[in-house]
């Protein structure tokens, strides 16, 4: 590698650091989301997240929830919440969470009120919020600050060839340099679950992994459902993939060599006291999983994808890289890397993790990834079971 | 870096199973390794698109099927070398109770 990047961020009140500066109008239910969307109507330049929860849920899945929405709000991508729900209780128990990073926080309920005067009152506060973070500025940052995720999609054989591995460089890369990437996909681990365990840095965070990816294929094994009729699936079958397991070493081939220091709940956000690369207990879905890493309090994320997924997220830009030229060809305006190349011997695999770190860099530093530009704003919460 | 491009990877010497990297014809192919660097001679009996798989020697019913250096599941037919490898006969060990 050349010299040292210029790496610029947002720093928040609590330290940690953002490369976006969005405005959130953040729906508490499902019954919010028609005001939230309004608002961000209203203040053009804020953004409304919509979702399909948040009512008549309980236990460790309500947790979830609004675990879900409180790291949402606390990601360092996000400058300032504006929070809605249908009631106050939870509502303010959400803004709260928030607000315990020093940054901007509204709540507004809707019982009582209606729809129009919430709109009115939260459109004056967005406003407020948006002027204000269009004031921070950009500051000088390290990769140490700037918490990396990576999930891959529309896998095919090319994935563990190419955009898998390259992936992997800069995974070794950004620990190296003192930062934190998560990973997850909990099923898709199958078959190569032991490589992960192998790497585990200690008998406890081994432990704590092996019982999370045993629950979580007991989970899906108690439904009786024959898991060969969605893993791997039909795109995965079309691009050449025969097996779970098969599917399961190139996932694994994009987590880089380093040990992982910890293991994640769904949401949950890494030590901060311990860079490193930490395991997610997550669905393998594209959007579920994303989200989740998110609110966890990654701001970039890596998807190298096969076929072609074309998965954004509203708060965290989704870089996308795929080794399949046909995919690369087809689905332009979906792919931020080509290394495609590496198929042919055009360059090596090092070669291609500075590609993928250029890539980075400028994402980083506010070019926006294919994702953004393209408006995809996945946002999708993971249910643990049925709701009450 | 001025290599031919291979026409079709493994992932391990020893593999048994190829990836083609192009759309193939049946014919003789040349391929590499991508941990060893190692070049690789196979002979294709179907056509296969790009990024499927094909044998690189005989296997039996029941025998793993190795890819990355590890297994990654079971001929479910008996297969010869050159053929096409995909769900027709091949499936996880892992997910036993789940069969096509």
């Amino acid at each position: 590698m050349g010299s040292k990047p210029r790496l610029t961020g947002f720093r928040r009140p609590n330290g940690t650091m953002g490369i976006r500066n969005h405005v959130v109008i953040l729906p508490l239910d499902d019954l919010s989301n028609a005001a939230a969307e309004a608002v961000a109507k209203v203040i053009p330049g804020t953004m409304a997240l919509p979702h399909a929860f948040g009512r008549l849920q309980f236990g460790e899945d309500l947790e979830l929830t609004f675990q879900t929405l409180i790291g949402t709000g606390r990601n360092p991508n996000v400058a300032a919440v504006v929070v809605i729900g249908i009631e106050p209780k939870w509502t303010q128990k959400v803004a709260d969470g928030i607000a315990s990073t020093g940054k901007p926080v509204a709540a507004f309920s809707i019982e009582g009120k209606g729809d129009l005067y919430v709109i009115a009152e939260a459109s004056r506060v967005a406003a407020q919020f948006l002027m204000d973070a269009s004031e921070i500025q950009r500051e000088p940052a390290e990769i140490g600050d700037l918490m990396m995720s990576i999930k891959c999609g529309e896998s095919d054989t090319t994935s563990g060839l190419g955009s898998c591995p390259t992936t992997s460089q800069a995974v070794d890369r950004w620990v190296a340099a003192g930062g934190t990437v998560i990973f997850g996909e909990t099923s898709e681990l199958t078959g190569g679950e032991n490589l992960i365990a192998d790497r585990c840095i200690d008998d406890a965070c081994r432990n704590l992994f092996q019982s999370t990816y045993d629950n979580y294929i007991k989970v899906i094994e108690s439904t009786g459902a024959n898991l060969l009729g969605s893993q791997p699936t039909q795109g995965n079958i079309a691009g050449g993939l025969t097996t779970i397991e098969e599917k399961a070493l190139g996932n694994i081939a994009k987590t880089g060599s380093v040990p992982v220091v910890g293991v994640l709940k769904p949401a949950q956000a890494p030590d901060p006291s311990k860079p490193g690369l930490y395991f997610m207990d997550s669905s393998s879905a594209a959007a579920e999983c994303i989200t989740l890493m998110a609110a966890g309090g990654a701001v970039i994320h890596l998807f190298p994808t096969g076929q072609g997924n074309v998965i954004g997220n509203p708060i965290e830009p989704v870089l996308k890289l795929t080794a399949n030229p046909k995919t690369a060809a087809s689905m332009r305006e979906h792919i931020d890397l080509d290394v495609s190349g590496l198929l042919r011997y055009e360059y090596n695999l090092e070669q291609a993790g500075d590609m993928m770190m250029d890539v980075i860099y400028r994402c980083v530093n506010g070019r926006l990834a294919t994702a953004e530009a393209m408006g995809h704003r996945e946002f999708t919460f993971t249910k643990l079971y049925i709701s009450a | 870096m001025s290599v031919t491009p291979p026409q079709f990877l493994l992932h391990h010497d020893g593999d048994s199973v190829g990836v083609a990297v192009q759309d193939l014809q049946p014919g003789t192919l040349q391929g590499r390794s991508v941990k060893q660097g190692t070049e690789h001679t196979a002979i294709l009996n179907q056509a296969i698109p790009l990024g499927h798989k094909f044998a690189l020697m005989d296997l039996a019913e029941g025998d793993f099927i190795i890819k990355y250096g590890v297994k990654v599941g079971l001929a479910s037919a008996p297969i010869k070398k050159g053929d096409y490898i995909h769900t027709h006969n091949m499936r996880s060990y892992r997910w036993e109770a789940s069969r096509a």
